[in-house]
């Protein structure tokens, strides 16, 4: 039997905006998925976005719904989740909205490790405004603002996660459809600040400037530089070259804000 | 019984007023010279059960409120001039997204870092004009530690009626000096809550107005799920960009503001009645003000004082109404002319409207206004 997807979408709120070929649906397939099978009620669960394609994505999901301003969400999820604790919280976004404009709450929610879910979409691009470089677009690469080839480094936006204090940081991509919903659910049932990213395309916007002749090329390097971290281990420097790890990069337990702030109550109420 | 009576600073005083209005939330970051507010909120509000958070920035503490709003908490963060400046950001999306929240600014000198320490009353045009776009502002001026109080529980109650961001904007003179303070009871000042949604889950509506123009707001984590966005929105809350719905709902929340202004604004009369000079001030210069018109009283010059309580809604009405009985107007302010301005804009060439401008860090003593009566009368 296949699965009912419609169930946790509103009605009459599709089509989505997003373009043939984007990978965003695929991964709100998958996050759906995750919440199916965590069974998370829609009225105690909030799905907060900022600005740009991705973060369109709560309006479609029936489910308490904030779609803030760019870079935002984190910020606001925050009030949410301290306000009332026992709401799962779950954050999405792309690339240039949550690493740039947003870089700031994003790596204090890691450091604050407080219990939410940031799925990151990572398409390399700004595709709203039409396709200008992110802090996620390969160095070298074209985008509508850097024509002549992009001089900046790109964020690993795991490691910046995990250096910043994010206590579960996963990776997936938008081709091995089938592990994210595994790795979302992971990461919400994960106490403390997890951090998804998804590897993701943007055909309209970045892979027609960059040479990729179809979104089937596009989604087919996606299935080519993934390596899962277990195979990883036992290849050498040489064959991870140009290879991106997926799966479960980092877990750790470490006490989350909202129950620390519990035992500040406790404190004060003495 | 004896009432609580206490020697409180202005800071402290506007903390306490919030505790008494019901809030339970306080997201902030730290900047001179509100930051007592948060000192206090970050004391008291874990005793109740409240929830304080010093954020990673101005616009995270601004962010941070209005997503515990939408939970149904009464939310309040403090700020000065730069991070007001920040703020501005997502004031407005407070204001299109129609979530109550109470923004306690102390007004430094500026632009910009300015002086950080000194008093100012520079930030009001800020309070209306700041965020971008058509948008409602309701900004009060309290002029003592006791109104303080007092006007941060009206803020509170005019955010949750209206569903709108509420300032407060004390100058530093009055947000840093001491007074006695007497502690109004429980129920003794009246205390607004939010109107909660009277129809179903499945007929609600974020911004159904066919309950008015101040459509019921239901909180996240209940029986409600509803979408909230920054974009223009139609009723359900979802964004459109449908000419007749946006200008409909522009309209109506500008409208929901300025068609209550006798509701929201509150203003003091002072020795107006046969006054033939009418300093209009705000804040600590009203009381410098005030004890101008006196000595001015003692030598015989028919002075007389309009103390701005709301600042917006602009007293319009008043003040084009004193305008036809009045010589004229002084508007004492330190900043370089914003409520003089509206003076004039209002009094449209009815009376002459003279300004005293300080913006070097110090009040405007009661000598200078003297002067300046003794000058025009």
């Amino acid at each position: 039997m296949s699965f009912d997807y419609d169930k946790y979408i509103r009605p009459g709120k599709l089509p989505h905006i997003w373009c043939p070929g984007c990978g965003h649906g695929i991964v709100m397939k998958g996050l759906i998925r995750a919440i199916d099978t965590l069974g998370l009620q829609k009225n105690n669960t909030a799905i907060v976005s900022g600005i740009g394609c991705a973060s369109r994505l709560p309006g479609y999901m029936d489910f308490c719904t904030l779609h803030t301003a760019h870079g935002r969400a984190a910020a606001f999820a925050t009030g949410v989740k301290m306000a009332k604790p026992e709401m799962n919280v779950i954050l999405v976004g792309g690339d240039g909205d949550g690493t740039a404009i947003g870089g700031n709450h994003f790596i204090h929610a890691c450091r604050r490790n407080i219990d939410m879910t940031y799925i990151i979409m990572n398409n390399n691009i700004y595709g709203m405004t039409g396709g200008q470089f992110s802090p996620c677009t390969p160095t070298g690469a074209k985008a509508s603002t850097t024509v002549y080839g992009n001089p900046d480094p790109a964020f690993d936006v795991a490691k910046l996660a995990i250096g910043a204090g994010a206590t579960f940081v996963a990776r997936g991509t938008a081709y091995h459809a089938t592990q994210i919903d595994k790795l979302i659910a992971e990461a919400i049932q994960h106490k403390g600040f997890s951090v998804v990213e998804i590897l993701d395309d943007c055909p309209t916007t970045y892979g027609r400037r960059n040479k990729f002749k179809s979104v089937i090329e596009m989604m087919n390097r996606l299935k080519d530089i993934a390596v899962p971290v277990k195979a990883a281990e036992k290849m050498t420097a040489e064959q991870l070259e140009g290879k991106i790890l997926t799966g479960v990069l980092y877990k750790e337990e470490r006490p989350n804000y909202t129950d620390e702030y519990a035992k500040v109550i406790e404190r004060a109420k003495k | 019984m004896a009432k609580k009576v206490a020697f409180l600073q202005g800071n402290e005083a506007a903390a306490q007023g919030a505790l008494y209005a019901g809030c339970t939330f306080f997201g902030g970051y730290p900047i001179t010279p509100s930051t007592e507010v948060a000192e206090v909120m970050s004391v008291e509000l874990p005793k109740i059960g409240g929830k304080f958070i010093q954020m990673e920035d101005e616009i995270g503490a601004m962010a941070s409120v209005i997503g515990a709003s939408l939970t149904g908490a009464k939310v309040l963060t403090a700020t000065s001039g730069p991070g007001l400046s920040l703020k501005q950001e997502l004031i407005g999306y407070a204001c299109i997204a129609e979530t109550p929240c109470v923004i306690v600014n102390v007004m430094r000198g500026g632009p910009s870092t300015g002086m950080p320490t000194g008093p100012s009353q520079s930030d009001v045009m800020c309070a209306k004009w700041g965020t971008h776009g058509d948008h409602p502002a309701i900004c009060l001026t309290p002029a003592s530690v006791q109104e303080l109080f007092e006007e941060t529980v009206r803020a509170f109650n005019l955010a949750e009626k209206y569903r709108t961001p509420v300032m407060v904007m004390p100058d530093e003179i009055v947000a840093h000096m001491r007074e006695r303070i007497v502690f109004p009871e429980p129920g003794e000042l009246e205390v607004i809550n939010r109107t909660a949604p009277s129809v179903t889950p499945a007929e609600y509506k974020p911004y159904d107005t066919s309950f008015g123009d101040v459509p019921p707001l239901a909180a996240f984590g209940t029986d409600y799920r509803f979408h909230v966005t920054g974009l223009n929105k139609g009723q359900d809350g979802f964004p459109t960009t449908k000419a007749a719905w946006v200008q409909a709902e522009e309209e109506r929340q500008v409208r929901k503001v300025e068609a209550n202004v006798d509701d929201i604004v509150q203003f003091e009369e002072y020795e107006l009645a046969d006054a033939e000079v009418a300093i209009v001030a705000y804040g600590s210069t009203s009381r410098s003000a005030r004890f101008a018109v006196n000595e001015a009283r003692k030598q015989g010059i028919k002075a007389g004082l309009f103390r701005i309580k709301t600042f917006w809604p602009f007293p319009e009405k008043q003040i084009a109404a004193l305008a036809g009985k009045v010589k004229a107007f002084i508007t004492p302010e330190m900043n370089l002319g914003m409520c003089t301005g509206e003076v004039k804009r209002c009094a449209e060439g009815k009376a002459a409207v003279h300004g005293i401008f300080r913006v070097d860090g110090e009040p405007i003593n009661p000598g200078q206004i003297l002067e300046k009566i003794k000058e025009v009368k």
